[in-house]
C-alpha cells in the first residue's frame, strides 16, 4: 500500500454488495424480527416434544395427518409436520412483516427522503428492499426445517425414510427431499413478500402494509376453501402451499409442484412490477 | 423579479440587475411550479438562482413552501411546471451523478430509532454506491467529531435529544466532500451554543467554497453568514439578491434627539435628505449619500440642541416583515 493516498476518489461501481449487506443487517439485526425466528425455530421443538410424550402414553401418536404420523418413523418428518404447521399463518405473517415494513417503514420514520438523497436510486432501493425479502423468506423457511432436523434426530429415529407412498429411502435422499420443500416453500412465501413490497409503497403507515398483507394471504386462504370457486382456486397465491407433500412421494409428484412455483413466480412479476411503477414515480412527502 | 414593496420605501422598489452571463449557479430553477393532487398550489412559479460559492439564506414562515422547494430541487417530489438545475446539470435526469455532490438535511433528522447514530451514519454510507467500504470508519468518525457527537455515538437515536438529532443528520450530510449543501431548518432544536456552532459551520463550509443553501425561518442566524437571501411567501419568491444589494437598499435613516425638532428638520431638509420626518423631540430623514458628521455639523452651526444622534439601519427582519406582510403567522 503507497503511503500517498489520492483524496476524494470515488470511482463509480455499477454494482455495490454494501447497501444489501445494510440492508439485511436491518431485516437480521432487528429484535422484532429476530423474535419472530425465534417463535419460528420453538415451532418444531413443541410439536417434537408433544408427539414424543403423547407416544410414549399411547405407543402411537393419534394426530391426523400422515406426515404426523411418521413423526415417531424418522425425526425429519419433524420438520415436515413444523411446516405444515407455520404454512397457513406464521410464515405469511412474518414475511408480511418485513415485507410490509420494508418501503413503508422508511417511509415513516423519514429515512426513505435520505435514502433517495443520498443518492440510492430507486428501482435500485427496491431491488435491494426485494433481495431483503427472499433472503428473510429462505432463512425463515430454513430456520424451522434446520430445528425440525435437530430436534427430530434427537428424539426420534434417524435410519431408512419412509415416504408418504410407503416405500423407504435412505437419511440422505430424505435431507435432499426436505432441501426441496424448503425451496417449494420459499418461493410460496417470496410471492408474499412481493404482495407485502407492493402495498409497502402505497403507505406510510407500516403496520398497516403489513396487515394488509396479512389479508390478502389469508383472503386466499379462505377463498381457496369455497367449493363454488373451484374454477379460480388454481390461480390464488395460497392454492399450493401445502402440496409440497407431493416431494415426498416416490416417484416425485411434479404436476402441482411445478405448478406451484409457476404461479408464485406469477405473482412474484406482477407485484414487483407494480411495486416499481408505483414507487418510481411516487411524490416522496414524508 | 417582483420588486419590494413601497411600503418600506421608494428606493427599495429597486429590481434586480440581472447577472452577468457568465456567473454559474449551484441551484437554479425557472417556472418551478409544485401543485398538488386537490388544487394546492404550494410553490408557484420559482426562479431561484443561488450563485456558486454563495450562502444562501432561504428565508420564509412556515408553511411558505421552503420545504417543498427543497424537496423538488432534490428529486424527492416531482414539480408540476418547471425546470430545475443543480450544479449546472438538469434534475432529475442527472440525479445519479449530481446528488452524490449534494450534501441534505430535509425537513429535520430522520434515522432509525433503533440503531446507535454511528450506526446509523454506517447505514448512510453503505447506501452511497460511490463510497469504499474500506475508508467508511475513517469517514464516520470524521463526520461525527465535526458535529461533536463522538461522545454519544454509540448512544441509540432513540435517546437522542433532538440537539443531538440534528447534529447526526448534519453530520450525514457532511459525510462527503460536496460541492452544494441544502440544510433545511439546520438549527431547529439547537440550544444557543449549538446554534452559534453550526453558524460557525456553516460559514467554514462557506469559506471553503461550498455552496450552502440554508432555509430558515429564523433570521438573525441567516443574516450573519449569507452572502445572499431570497425570501419565499405563500408559495413565491418575493425577492432574491446578494446581501450587499440588500444593504444597499435598505434605507439608513439619521435620527436626531433634540427639543427643537422643528428647527432640526429644516437642517435636515436643507442638506438635501429625503424622507424628512418631525416626531415628538426627535427628527429623522434617510440619509442617503450624506456624511454623518456632516449632518451633526450642520445641525450644531446652526444652533440645533442635539442631545442624541444616531444612524439606523433596517434590520433584515423588518425587511422580512414587509416582503411576506405577515410576520411569522403561518400562510395557509
Amino acid at each position: 500500500m503507497s503511503l500517498v493516498e489520492a483524496p476524494d476518489v470515488r470511482p463509480v461501481r455499477s454494482f455495490s454488495a454494501r447497501f444489501l449487506r445494510s440492508e439485511l443487517r436491518m431485516i437480521f439485526g432487528r429484535r422484532r424480527n429476530q423474535a419472530m425466528l425465534v417463535v419460528l425455530a420453538a415451532v418444531p421443538i413443541l410439536i417434537a416434544i408433544a408427539v414424543r410424550v403423547t407416544t410414549r402414553s399411547n405407543g402411537r401418536g393419534d394426530g391426523g395427518s400422515a406426515i404426523f404420523n411418521s413423526i415417531t418413523d424418522n425425526g425429519i418428518f419433524v420438520a415436515l409436520a413444523a411446516m405444515v404447521v407455520i404454512i397457513p399463518l406464521f410464515l405469511p405473517l412474518v414475511v408480511a412483516v418485513v415485507s410490509g415494513d420494508c418501503i413503508a417503514g422508511e417511509a415513516n420514520s423519514g429515512t426513505l427522503r435520505y435514502l433517495l438523497t443520498v443518492p440510492v436510486g430507486r428501482t435500485r432501493l427496491l431491488a435491494a428492499k426485494y433481495a431483503g425479502i427472499v433472503v428473510w423468506c429462505v432463512v425463515t423457511t430454513a430456520i424451522v426445517a434446520l430445528a425440525g432436523v435437530l430436534i427430530g434426530l434427537i428424539l426420534f429415529p434417524h435410519g431408512q425414510v419412509t415416504l408418504l407412498s410407503g416405500t423407504s429411502t435412505s437419511l440422505a435422499d430424505g435431507l435432499w427431499r426436505l432441501l426441496l420443500v424448503v425451496g417449494y416453500v420459499s418461493v410460496m412465501a417470496c410471492a408474499v413478500g412481493a404482495i407485502g413490497l407492493f402495498v409497502s409503497t402505497l403507505t406510510e403507515v407500516p403496520i398497516a402494509a403489513m396487515a394488509t398483507t396479512l389479508v390478502l394471504t389469508i383472503t386466499s386462504e379462505v377463498l381457496d376453501q369455497i367449493p363454488q370457486l373451484h374454477s379460480i382456486a388454481p390461480w390464488l397465491p395460497s392454492h399450493y402451499w401445502l402440496k409440497f407433500d407431493d416431494l415426498l412421494r416416490d416417484p416425485i409428484l411434479y404436476t402441482n409442484t411445478t405448478r406451484g412455483p409457476l404461479v408464485s413466480l406469477v405473482y412474484i412479476a406482477v407485484f414487483v412490477s407494480l411495486a416499481w411503477s408505483r414507487f418510481s414515480g411516487k411524490d416522496v412527502t414524508s | 423579479m417582483p420588486p419590494l414593496p413601497t411600503s418600506s420605501g421608494p428606493d427599495l422598489a429597486v429590481t434586480l440587475v440581472p447577472p452577468p452571463a457568465e456567473t454559474s449557479y449551484a441551484v437554479s430553477s425557472d417556472g418551478l411550479t409544485k401543485r398538488f393532487r386537490g388544487g394546492q398550489v404550494a410553490v408557484r412559479d420559482l426562479a431561484l438562482r443561488v450563485p456558486s460559492g454563495a450562502v444562501y439564506g432561504f428565508l420564509g414562515p412556515n408553511g411558505s413552501g421552503k420545504t417543498t422547494t427543497i424537496r423538488i430541487l432534490l428529486g424527492l417530489i416531482a414539480p408540476t411546471g418547471g425546470t430545475h438545475e443543480l450544479l449546472g446539470r438538469s434534475m432529475p435526469r442527472a440525479a445519479a451523478q449530481v446528488l452524490p455532490e449534494v450534501g441534505a438535511l430535509v425537513e429535520g433528522p430522520a434515522f432509525h430509532p433503533y440503531l446507535s447514530g454511528r450506526d446509523n451514519l454506517a447505514r448512510v454510507d453503505a447506501a452511497d454506491r460511490l463510497a469504499s467500504g474500506r475508508t467508511a470508519r475513517a469517514r464516520i468518525n470524521t463526520a461525527l467529531e465535526r458535529v461533536g457527537l463522538t461522545a454519544a455515538a454509540g448512544k441509540r437515536y432513540r435517546n437522542y435529544s433532538l440537539g443531538m438529532r440534528q447534529r447526526l443528520g448534519i453530520a450525514a450530510a457532511l459525510l462527503q466532500p460536496r460541492e452544494l449543501l441544502v440544510l433545511d431548518e439546520p438549527t431547529n432544536g439547537l440550544d444557543p451554543q449549538g446554534t452559534r456552532e453550526v453558524r460557525h459551520l456553516i460559514a467554514g463550509l462557506g469559506a471553503e467554497g461550498v455552496t450552502v443553501l440554508v432555509s430558515s425561518h429564523l433570521l438573525g442566524e441567516v443574516e450573519q453568514v449569507c452572502t445572499h437571501v431570497g425570501v419565499m411567501s405563500v408559495g413565491e419568491l418575493k425577492w432574491q439578491g446578494s446581501m450587499a444589494d440588500l444593504s444597499a437598499q435598505q434605507q439608513a435613516r439619521v435620527q436626531v434627539q433634540t427639543s427643537t425638532p422643528a428647527d432640526a428638520a429644516t437642517v435636515l431638509a436643507r442638506l438635501g435628505l429625503a424622507g424628512v420626518r418631525a416626531g415628538d423631540g426627535e427628527a429623522s430623514a434617510v440619509l442617503g449619500a450624506v456624511q454623518p458628521e456632516r449632518v451633526v455639523a450642520a445641525l450644531v452651526a446652526d444652533g440645533v440642541g442635539v442631545r442624541g444622534f444616531q444612524v439606523e439601519r433596517p434590520r433584515l427582519e423588518q425587511m422580512f416583515v414587509d416582503l411576506t406582510g405577515e410576520g411569522f403567522d403561518v400562510s395557509g
